[in-house]
């Protein structure tokens, strides 16, 4: 039977639970970085297919910033934090203090605009996930972040490579970081935890919630 | 979603195939690590795509299968499906592009090698029916789109910072 079959209303609701703490606390440290207000969404927890996953950061051919991670330890899964491209020019420009860059016309990347997001990804995902840490009292051990700016489907179905082995869905923990007032959508940040299927009995017991009801 | 779709192209999405007759295009986008494999019969005009997510169903931990997605069984379905539209077995060619690099980790499991380890898959599929394997666009650390057509038996691969090309 499929992992995603024994997955309930508790269940996700506990799930988004976790993407609401890790946001959280990631939101804190960006609007740290940056020295401004920032805003997040209520989490949303899907059970999607592969291609409403791309759908999910804009479809396949859409070209985004992505910072993915491993995590290793109690729990096992993919993380990624997905900027699109404007996204990634604002906070550039702000990290660095100069208006004027623009990160799509660099051609290649510059070491300095690829070295801020590698680091705005790892502190972000950091927090993210020491705060989830914390709250389910598991180990978890991310490894060093790895930055790629390509199409959403080339990087996102690296993150599913795990799931795919078992299923044809996947459950993702999706949470928006967002600059306060911005209502085009177009400067934010998506977070998206994937863990792997062996990992949820793993959370869920974690937090005393039942897996075989 | 509503989604305004040029009727002439059809679409595969990850871990799918489909087939078409010119002068329909088939495309599947965003490829990474994933393989995208056409077989396809130069003289009737019919293709088949199949985006391949994983080399081999051994790997599979449940029940049913998606033969799509894994490279053995996707490209024994392929054929099948083509010699029952009128494709000639003993004909049939292919093409493919994919299997990339797209994260660079120190350490590497065997997840890490994923890229390389499809493209093999399918080169060995297709010389297990002797299909010849035309051209090929595979490795890098590049995302590709592809498109085949059937009528010219061209590969489009668009990627996005190397431009787009024709195999």
């Amino acid at each position: 039977m499929s992992f995603i079959e024994k997955i309930n209303s508790l269940h996700l609701d506990v799930l988004k639970e976790i993407g609401n703490i890790g946001a959280a606390h990631a939101a804190t440290a960006l609007s740290g970085i940056l020295n401004q207000k920032i805003e997040m969404s209520v989490p949303n927890v899907r059970i999607v297919s592969f291609d409403q996953m791309m759908e999910l950061a804009g479809g396949p051919e859409n070209v985004v910033a992505s910072v993915f991670l491993r995590l290793e330890g109690d729990v096992t899964g993919s993380m990624f934090f997905i900027l699109s491209l404007p996204a990634a020019t604002y906070f550039i420009q702000q990290m660095i203090g100069n208006d004027s860059f623009i990160f799509e016309s660099e051609s290649p990347h510059s070491e300095m605009s690829l070295s801020c997001l590698q680091e705005l990804g790892n502190i972000l995902s950091g927090s993210y996930l020491s705060s989830l840490s914390d709250f389910t009292n598991l180990y978890l051990y991310p490894s060093v972040p790895s930055l790629t700016i390509d199409m959403v489907g080339a990087t996102i179905s690296f993150g599913l490579l795990e799931l795919s082995q078992v299923s044809d869905y996947a459950i993702v923990i999706d949470t928006v970081l967002e600059k306060e007032g911005d209502g085009s959508g177009a400067m934010n940040g998506h977070f998206f935890l994937l863990p792997d299927p062996d990992s949820f009995e793993v959370i869920f017991n974690s937090l005393g919630v039942a897996t075989d009801g | 979603m509503v989604e305004l779709r040029d009727p002439h192209i059809v679409k595969v999405g990850i871990a799918d195939m489909n087939i078409v007759k010119s002068p329909s295009l088939i495309r599947t986008s965003g490829l990474g690590s994933c393989v995208g494999v056409i077989v396809y019969d130069e003289k009737k005009e019919l293709a088949g795509l199949a985006h391949v997510m994983l080399p081999d169903s051994s790997l599979a931990k449940s029940g049913s299968i998606n033969t799509a997605k894994f490279a053995d069984t996707a490209i024994k379905e392929l054929v099948n499906r083509l010699v029952i539209k009128g494709a000639r077995a003993s004909v049939l060619k292919a093409k493919m592009a994919g299997g990339a690099q797209m994260f660079q980790f120190f350490s590497g499991g065997d997840m890490m090698r994923i890229g390389p380890r499809n493209v093999e898959a399918v080169r060995k599929g297709l010389a297990n029916l002797n299909i010849p394997i035309i051209a090929e666009d595979v490795g890098g650390n590049s995302g590709r789109t592809i498109e085949f057509n059937p009528k010219t038996c061209l590969l489009n691969i668009r990627t996005v910072n190397k431009g787009t090309r024709n195999i």
